[in-house]
């Protein structure tokens, strides 16, 4: 079924361009870290040259810079409280990151780092430990009653208490498999219907093609969406670290 | 599948941390303060209006109190001055109506006592001119006549009145 006998996860291959080595370990500059150096770029140029002018009427892209701060903003007071307002550069950040990941992805030829199951895991697992080190910090050890449920009966929470901590400590994992899968089925499945498009020629290829269409205007919308349920899931994560209290 | 090739991990990750480094200390840096300035500086600005504003509402309102009040003084003097005319005309006329009450009543008290000293004379000489008729009848009926008793029975005949 791969046309010109390439494997639809061909794409996700990671390419070495400038091999690099640090005491035995490769941290070779690859084509994922190029995509992530243009990714950061991109949103750097987006938001500072929008902010460019710092207008009190603000043009077009000074208000979608603005809308994307009210945005984050808006989003960390509704599922975190006041509370998690120094942690607005951090979810800031990585919004913006697994945004232009994702967006850039789309862009055919590219490179999508957020298919990779080992950054999104990265990245869940440092939203994973800040978290539990901002709940111990805040509340010491009275963190530990996120995983007591109040108002349920003793011998419930034998059952409970287990099942809290299962469900905690599979956040990371959650967290991460929910971006890269996305992110992966996406681009596999625009992969497969190219492959179609290619395979049925003229005659046929137009429906798969159009299809390939619909798909990449889906495949936008999850890639905004995904980074958005990422940040929002640290947002409630945080939640629970500022009050552990059910 | 390329995800589960362990031998690039390092490789992304270490990029990861080093691509997102970058981007949170440009973001908190540069992008955020600049961001957050101007919303807040659109904040201030359009909260100083709105006070501004207020501000202005206020002394609007107050020339406008200050307008009203001197309307309501200036209406209530008018008024004080009215009535103070009318009382004052009402005291003119008063006066005069009274000044010519005494007048008439002078003159109709002179009228009266001259109406009342001619009725005397008249009724004075009214005896004297009967005196006169009755001697003259007397003497054209007897030839003679005697003036004390004609006198007598004209004083008594005028008692009888």
């Amino acid at each position: 079924m791969a046309a010109g006998g390439h494997s639809p996860l061909e794409q996700f291959e990671i390419k070495q361009l400038i091999p690099l080595n640090a005491g035995g370990v490769d941290i070779s500059f690859t084509n994922s870290a190029l995509w992530m150096v243009i990714a950061i770029a991109a949103a750097t140029l987006l938001l500072t040259m929008g902010m460019r002018g710092r207008a009190m009427v603000p043009g077009r892209l000074q208000s979608l810079a603005e809308i994307s701060y009210e945005f984050i903003a808006n989003m960390i007071r509704d599922n975190a409280g006041s509370g998690g307002k120094p942690y607005f550069p951090f979810l800031f950040t990585l919004f913006f990151f697994i945004l232009f990941c994702n967006l850039l992805g789309m862009i055919p030829y590219s490179f999508t780092p957020t298919s990779h199951i080992i950054v999104t895991f990265g990245m869940a697992l440092v939203v994973f430990i800040g978290v539990t080190i901002i709940g111990f910090a805040k509340n010491g050890l009275g963190f530990i009653r996120l995983f007591v449920p109040s108002g349920v009966p003793i011998p419930l929470l034998f059952i409970l208490v287990p099942i809290e901590i299962i469900s905690y400590f599979v956040r990371p994992i959650s967290l991460s498999l929910r971006l890269f899968a996305n992110m992966m089925a996406g681009h596999t499945m625009l992969k497969v219907f190219g492959g179609f498009v290619i395979s049925l020629g003229f005659v046929a290829g137009w429906a798969p093609l159009a299809f390939l269409v619909a798909l990449t205007g889906l495949e936008i919308g999850i890639a905004m969406l995904q980074a958005y349920v990422f940040t929002i899931l640290s947002c409630l994560y945080l939640h629970d670290a500022l009050h552990p209290g059910h | 599948m390329p995800q589960l090739a362990a031998e690039t991990f390092a490789s992304q990750l270490i990029w990861l941390a080093i691509t997102f480094v970058v981007l949170y200390l440009i973001m908190s840096r540069v992008v955020i303060p600049r961001i957050g300035g101007i919303l807040e500086d659109r904040e201030a600005r359009i909260r100083g209006d709105l006070d501004k504003a207020e501000e202005l509402k206020a002394d609007a309102d107050k020339a406008m109190a200050e307008y009203e009040s001197r309307l309501a003084e200036a209406r209530a003097s008018a008024q004080g001055i009215i009535g103070e005319m009318k009382a004052e005309m009402a005291a003119e006329t008063e006066k005069r109506r009274q000044e010519i009450d005494a007048d008439l009543s002078k003159r109709q008290a002179e009228a009266e006592s001259r109406i009342a000293e001619q009725r005397e004379s008249a009724l004075g000489s009214l005896d004297e001119v009967a005196k006169q008729a009755t001697a003259a009848v007397l003497e054209r009926l007897t030839g003679k006549s005697d003036q004390d008793r004609v006198a007598s029975a004209v004083a008594t005949v005028g008692e009888g009145r």
